[in-house]
């Protein structure tokens, strides 16, 4: 067995525990290198997990060496090492820009990112339904943690609403499973794609009631209209580095739906009738819901919180076709949107710092100190998430619109995303001209973005046009993982 | 038994719906507690219910289903530390809110009858 597998779960959890000992409990300075290095060590094993599962098929690491449906077993496919490297880049740009004194809120910071990254990695991994849910758990009661960081009213508020719903969440989710459990015998995913053929009736109806539930557990975390209501306050309140992390956490809901929806029951007759159509409707739904947030946002930290439920409708109704195309267009939208809302929190926050008083309200303020570090960095976040060519927006939005087939599907899918895109212009523009342009005042007492902020928004902003530069390979690469995902469902554990 | 059993986890939740819809922390607290007793129960019959089954191997001729009951201590353990936490959280937001209304605000003048009676 690959052991290396398992390493994207036990490092964060390391890393962690260490910045509780000595010598790094006495000193911030050495829990930041700690940190800071301890995800530029998980970004490195993420792409040596993402080089083997691109040469090699799928893999499956039995914990412990049980054998597949007892054990609880790891996949390595190629979606789920995306995934990794994704929360990895996340990780240290995150790591790095809370370095520069965010980090002075609170003694366990670092550990609870470090929790986190250990609880997104396993959901990531994980091939388990049980074992998802106990990763759930992991990330959650490290981001309640990480919500409130800093504290403050607005934070405290915005925790209690998110903690509620998530213990409802997750007491929905343990019925499902135990609904799953007792209709088909099994949690193993591949174990139960496989079983899910040979179920009577009436344990068919049984797994019905529970991937209803899952539907609710899995849109609550992706923020699915109508259950995005959470979204604005949690993440428009919470701190910057913790926010840019935040992004990937809809899209472990996203990712839930996609291995269990796309793969493991890609071939139950209910998915088809009607589990597809619900997400199909709920997805633009969400579009919908998501723009008018946009429109209506006071402050650029609220309009990017708006523009993850955005990209979060385009992504669930993307993902109702079903198809490797709809894969496809999904993987690469998914790792562009990722990067670009984690980036325009940090932006939100050093435009929020060097304009006084005015913060990131959409009103007039001082002159920003870096009018062009942080100008250029807001024109390629912008016109990126707009959709925009050159940038990966544009590319992404294409994969999308060409993943629908033609119909009906298209003309509703069509105009939710390009009306969509034009609002999003609309309201990016006025946000940048208020916020560049309408100046009064003069000097500024600035945070200036240099050193660690910097690079960790210059890391975030880059991935854009790298992500356009690169389109080519990348897109095949995302083909190669669509039909994979799909081939795997057809495979028993015994198989690998 | 099924019946008994199926009974009390109704009640279980329907009460816990109820409270979780109160305004008051402390109300939301107890539901949240209940949906937890609720879905262990849940959890421990999805197994199949049998009675005399032995939970020991070479015990009985007959063996209960023992991976719920992995499962179910699992979820107590998860459910109680997040049950502590959200206590740790409330109180918290009663003191920076100064109330202990889900919300931090009371409703407005009229409704105040409302809201306190929850």
């Amino acid at each position: 067995m690959n052991h290396l597998i398992i390493l994207p779960i036990i490092w964060p959890l390391l890393v962690a525990l260490l910045t509780l000992l000595p010598p790094f409990d006495r000193s911030l300075l050495l829990r930041r290198y700690l940190s800071v290095g301890g995800s530029i060590v998980l970004l490195l094993c993420s792409i040596v997990l993402l080089i083997q599962s691109t040469n090699n098929p799928a893999q499956l690491y039995q914990l412990g060496n049980w054998a597949a449906p007892f054990g609880i077993s790891l996949l390595l496919d190629q979606v789920s090492s995306l995934m990794l490297c994704l929360t990895a880049v996340l990780a240290v740009a995150s790591s790095l820009y809370a370095s520069s004194g965010e980090d002075e809120g609170g003694f366990f910071f670092h550990s609870l990112l470090h929790f986190q990254l250990m609880g997104i990695n396993g959901a990531f991994l994980t091939a388990d339904l049980f074992n998802l849910f106990v990763f759930f758990e992991v990330l959650l009661i490290a981001s309640y943690s990480l919500l409130i960081h800093g504290g403050g009213k607005a934070k405290t508020k915005a925790a209690v609403h998110y903690v509620v719903l998530n213990l409802v969440g997750s007491a929905l989710f343990l019925f499902a499973l135990a609904l799953i459990y007792g209709a088909s015998g099994t949690l193993n995913m591949l174990d139960l794609g496989a079983k899910v053929a040979t179920l009577s009736d009436t344990q068919l109806q049984l797994l019905q009631a529970a991937v209803a539930l899952l539907l609710v557990v899995f849109g609550l975390k992706a923020a699915v209209m109508p259950l995005h209501f959470w979204l604005g306050s949690a993440y428009s309140s919470v701190t910057p580095a913790v926010a840019a992390l935040f992004a990937i956490m809809t899209k472990v809901g996203i990712y839930s739906l996609l291995r269990v929806f796309a793969m493991v029951l890609q071939d139950a007759g209910f998915v088809a009738s009607w589990v597809f159509p619900v997400l199909w409707w709920a997805g633009l739904l969400t579009i919908v819901m998501g723009v008018l947030g946009v429109l209506a946002s006071e402050d650029l930290r609220k309009m990017a919180s708006y523009l993850v439920v955005v990209s979060v409708g385009s992504l669930v109704a993307i993902l109702s076709l079903g198809t490797p195309e709809s894969v496809q267009a999904l993987l690469y939208y998914l790792v562009h949107s990722t990067l670009a809302t984690a980036a325009l929190f940090l932006l939100a926050d050093l435009i929020a710092h060097q304009r006084g008083k005015a913060g990131d309200r959409l009103v007039n303020g001082r002159k920003v100190a870096q009018p062009v570090l942080l100008g250029s960095a807001f024109i390629v976040v912008a016109l990126s998430i707009v959709g925009m060519p050159p940038f990966s927006g544009f590319i992404g939005k294409l994969l999308l619109l060409q993943a629908v087939p033609q119909g009906n599907a298209m003309l509703w899918y069509w105009s939710a995303l390009l009306g969509s895109s034009l609002l999003l212009l609309i309201a990016l523009s006025r946000a940048g001209s208020i916020l560049f342009w309408q100046v009064a005042g003069t000097d500024t007492e600035a945070r200036m973005a240099g050193g660690r902020r910097g690079t960790a928004l210059v890391l975030l902003v880059l991935a854009s046009p790298l992500l356009s530069l690169f389109a080519g390979p990348l897109t095949e690469w995302c083909q190669a993982a669509a039909a994979q995902l799909q081939a795997i469902a057809h495979l028993t554990p015994g198989a690998f | 038994m099924e019946l008994l059993v199926a009974i009390i986890i109704g009640v279980l939740t329907c009460c816990a719906v109820f409270l979780i819809l109160r305004a008051r922390t402390f109300a939301v607290m107890l539901g949240l507690t209940m949906l937890s007793y609720a879905v262990n129960l849940f959890i421990f019959s999805s197994g199949g219910l049998k009675i005399g089954a032995g939970a020991v191997l070479n015990a009985t001729e007959e063996y209960a289903d023992p991976l719920p009951q992995a499962l179910v201590l699992t979820a107590i353990v998860i459910g109680f530390a997040m049950t502590a936490f959200l206590v740790v959280l409330s109180i918290r937001a009663r003191a920076d809110l100064g109330n202990d209304h889900v919300d931090g605000k009371l409703p407005v003048a009229k409704n105040t009858r409302q809201g306190a009676s929850s």
